[in-house]
């Protein structure tokens, strides 16, 4: 070959956009950033440190599994694994025991990812269904939420202490823990209570928009998952289609249902600024695999999710629904995908030319 | 524009890089490179005829090659001078594969072949001006080679309502039809009228992104008087200067899968292709030489030459201050669709629209990885289409299925691939999958004849044999008839094929 250039045989294009997954990653994590950091501040040294080493178990794990299957080790700088670990830790308790977040960060790429084949081919969303198995198999750690203490104030632990309510399990403080409100409603309505009357008295609006309850650490701010949100869709780094018919759709449903029985149903405030929603809408519901990838499917997952997620808050077993709503529409992304096709240009839905007069002269 | 005219869905902004060429007018004072390598083949179709032979001298504009079969065109000397020899060279593909080329050896003389243009091509009838068009050699310029005659004739069976002029350049890079537009808009609105008169069009659009201020002023001042030629704006997205999706932008309507854009009565041709028609109806001239685009990081001074065809490639590096640093990549067309080129030892042809000497910063260097289903691909194809499925079929030689996802009607601009950030290779699958495709109707006509052929045979052999034994039936009829002297005669004659029976 001439020595003029250096001739590789390649299809076009030959240009790009400079996009590339580890970039789009890094651009998700810096969205979560915010809510992180706001987590960090709540809940202090242990959020910390179980954040920590949730993410880097799931870096880990995934460098071994790579090494188990012959691919690149080098691939795990796309930064995939980085982010299933960080979203996982803000789907934990945030003083959870360290098993907690290692076990969950194994089960979340092994079990979730790399047993599908790894990066772009699991079904479920890993670390919601790490979460999920958590749940399942460790209740009690999972439903133990502790006060908002922020790293400053007198309550909180420092970082030795921390260390030994992560790594040693010892025991809380009395007082330290209590429910969620979605735990508490759901507590008061299988005991008869009025569902109505307890969120006017005890719920807040701000302190459930702006991040000062408990939660799971990525919970706390519904305001800074939505900025982060915004951000994504900002930078395209996902559209609007899941995000909007989601939390559209419990909008909708808990308006409805308020207006019908206000005594037995929590209102569309209380539902949007709840547990993960806001998170889960545009974080977990829009992660690239595991959501339908055109617009019309996106919205019919969406509204998928939001209506699962109040049937689940309503009449489920589980106070909080949104992983396990996000998971069912998992299953359907392929079906989904199947059903729902954009219409190609010269051709109808149905994928026939289109009809046309013939511009042909006719021949006299 | 309302009710989405000017637009299309999808496509994708690339990079314009525009600036760098688009800055400089074109270079016409190109010197004549040592020797011009003509291929036979410049256009879709087969290779032209050679009509000279090697040694003999010929003049600029003489006709060299005529066109023969039914798609093909003719080749005219771009200089005078000797014709050295008709040999293969290296074509400008990426296979780098040898092609029959005609080798003239200018005589530095320029001498002009004499040059019958008519005498008002507006009192011609359009029959013949289309086969001035043919004569003239001209194919599609925008990269499109088809013979430009051949749509013109085809233009003309139908009522075309719409004339497009393609002034929509969205490539990266390649300035040459701004530059042209610029600089010779009168050239291209007379072309535009020919154009419209040779197929009788209703009405002549000629469409520019809006990112050529200064070509659509050019085409607006040109076009003010003359009347009946619209200069519309489109907006700058690739690829807007794909017909159909031109064709949607400008007219609102979508050409039918499977259609022409002659069927919904629209016609598209490029302003390079224009301007080269209107020079061969009002001044004779033929196809010999064309404005391209030389650019790219590793160009010394990217401007756009006008060439001859023929000219070595390298050529035009040197006289665009050279190259500096082996380019990664060599391309001829935009770095959208362009096609890898061998080595610089290959010639200018008919549809070269640029010529990039790309360098390491410039091109898609990554390593593919695996699909995240992220869908930027379905987001970015113009035509609606799934590149992800289509992807995943033809790597898996499910061609059916690719062809379900869209492969049908995939346009291989390379939208979904400029955005994927896995880097996968889409267009090289589609590519693939298209040429196995291709491969399986060639290889299912070819047995759909063979068993036709058997069929007929058999179909023969029974008719034969059948009549054999009719035959015999008669002659054993025949003896108990009284028969004359000879029947021993046709007694003998049991063993003679059926075909000398029908004869007795």
């Amino acid at each position: 070959m001439s020595a003029d250039v250096n001739h590789s045989p390649s299809a076009s294009p030959h240009a790009h956009d400079r996009s590339s997954i580890d970039r789009l990653m890094l651009r998700v994590c810096l969205a979560l950033t915010p809510v992180t950091l706001w987590g960090f501040y709540c809940f202090g040294w242990p959020a910390i440190i179980l954040f920590a080493v949730t993410t880097l178990a799931a870096i880990v794990t995934e460098m071994g599994c790579l090494y188990l299957m012959g691919q690149p080790i080098s691939r795990v700088k796309d930064n995939s694994a980085m982010l299933t670990g960080w979203m996982l830790a803000l789907t934990l308790p945030p003083w959870a025991p360290w098993w907690i977040g290692v076990g969950g960060a194994f089960f979340a790429i092994a079990i979730g990812k790399q047993i599908y084949g790894g990066i772009g081919q699991n079904l479920f969303n890993p670390a919601l269904l790490a979460r999920i198995a958590l749940l399942i198999s460790f209740p009690v750690q999972l439903t133990t939420w502790v006060n908002v203490t922020p790293l400053n104030s007198p309550a909180a632990p420092d970082f030795i202490t921390s260390v030994g309510i992560i790594f040693a399990g010892a025991p809380l403080a009395d007082g330290m823990t209590g429910a969620t409100w979605l735990g508490a409603g759901k507590a008061a309505a299988a005991g008869g209570a009025h569902l109505g009357e307890m969120i006017r008295q005890d719920f807040s609006l701000h302190d459930a928009f702006f991040g000062l309850t408990r939660g799971s650490m990525g919970e706390t701010s519904e305001l800074l998952a939505l900025l982060g949100g915004l951000y994504l869709l900002i930078r395209r780094v996902i559209s609007w289609h899941i995000p909007v018919a989601l939390l559209g759709t419990l909008a909708l449903l808990a308006l409805v249902s308020e207006h019908v029985n206000p005594d037995s149903y929590a209102g569309p405030l209380f539902h949007l600024t709840s547990g993960g929603v806001m998170i889960g809408a545009f974080f977990y519901a829009t992660e690239y695999v595991t959501s339908p990838s055109t617009p019309a499917g996106k919205i019919i997952f969406g509204i998928g999710c939001g209506a699962l997620l109040f049937a689940i808050r309503s009449w489920g077993g589980f106070p909080e629904a949104v992983a396990f709503a996000i998971l069912l529409m998992n299953t359907f992304t392929p079906l989904i995908d199947r059903a729902f096709k954009p219409r190609a240009y010269g051709r109808t839905r149905a994928g026939n030319a289109i009809k046309h007069v013939s511009a042909a002269r006719k021949v006299v | 524009m309302l009710f989405g005219l000017g637009n299309f869905r999808g496509g994708v902004h690339p990079d314009g890089q525009k600036e760098a060429s688009a800055r400089h007018p074109i270079l016409t004072s190109l010197p004549l490179p040592e020797k011009l390598y003509l291929p036979l083949c410049q256009h879709s179709g087969d290779d032209a005829r050679p009509l000279v032979q090697p040694g003999e001298r010929v003049l600029k504009g003489q006709r060299i090659a005529a066109a023969s079969g039914r798609l093909s065109a003719n080749i005219h000397a771009p200089t005078s001078g000797i014709i050295t020899a008709v040999d293969t060279i290296t074509m400008p593909h990426p296979s780098g594969l040898p092609a029959n080329a005609m080798i003239l050896e200018p005589d530095g003389l320029e001498q002009w072949t004499v040059l019958n243009p008519p005498a008002d091509p507006y009192q011609t009838p359009p029959e013949e001006l289309a086969g001035l068009v043919e004569e003239a050699g001209i194919v599609g310029m925008g990269g499109a080679i088809f013979p430009a005659a051949i749509k013109l004739r085809q233009g003309r069976r139908f009522e075309i309502k719409t004339l497009i002029v393609n002034g929509s350049e969205c490539e990266p890079y390649l300035t040459t039809d701004d530059r042209l537009m610029r600089e010779r808009a009168e050239e291209i609105v007379e072309g535009t009228r020919l154009v419209r008169y040779i197929i009788e069009a209703y009405r002549a659009v000629i469409a520019v992104e809006d990112n050529k201020p200064e070509a659509i002023a050019a085409l607006q001042k040109a076009a003010e008087g003359v009347g009946s030629i619209e200069v519309v704006v489109v907006p700058a997205r690739y690829p807007m200067g794909s017909a159909k999706q031109l064709i949607h932008a400008v007219t609102g309507y979508e050409v039918p899968a499977g259609k022409r854009s002659n069927d919904i009565g629209v016609l598209v041709h490029n302003v390079a292709t224009v301007y080269a028609i209107q020079q061969a109806l009002i001044y004779g001239r033929p196809l010999i030489s064309r404005v391209t685009t030389v650019a790219g990081g590793c160009v010394g001074l990217p401007q756009n030459v006008e060439a001859l065809l023929g000219t070595p490639i390298r050529h035009l590096f040197e006289h665009s201050k050279g190259l500096h640093g082996t380019p990664s990549r060599l391309l001829m067309g935009g770095p959208m669709m362009g096609q890898i080129l061998p080595s610089l030892d290959v010639p200018l042809i008919k549809g070269s629209s640029g010529i990039l000497a790309l360098n390491r910063a410039e091109v898609n260097t990554h390593v593919p990885s695996p699909c995240i289903r992220c869908g930027r691909c379905v987001d970015a194809c113009p035509m609606g289409l799934l590149p992800l499925d289509m992807a995943r079929s033809s790597k898996l030689d499910d061609f059916d299925r690719a062809q379900e996802a869209g492969l049908r009607d995939c346009i291989l601009c390379g939208s979904c691939a400029y955005v994927c950030p896995s880097h996968i290779p889409l267009v090289q699958y589609f590519e693939y999958a298209k040429g196995e495709l291709a491969e399986r109707r060639n290889s299912q006509q070819k047995l759909s004849y063979t068993q036709e052929l058997m069929s007929a045979r058999k179909e023969r052999l029974a008719a034969e044999a059948e009549a054999k034994k009719a035959a015999k039936k008669a002659k054993k009829a025949r003896p108990k008839k009284p028969v004359a002297a000879d029947s021993s005669a046709v007694t003998d004659n049991t063993d003679a094929p059926a075909g000398t029976e029908e004869k007795v």
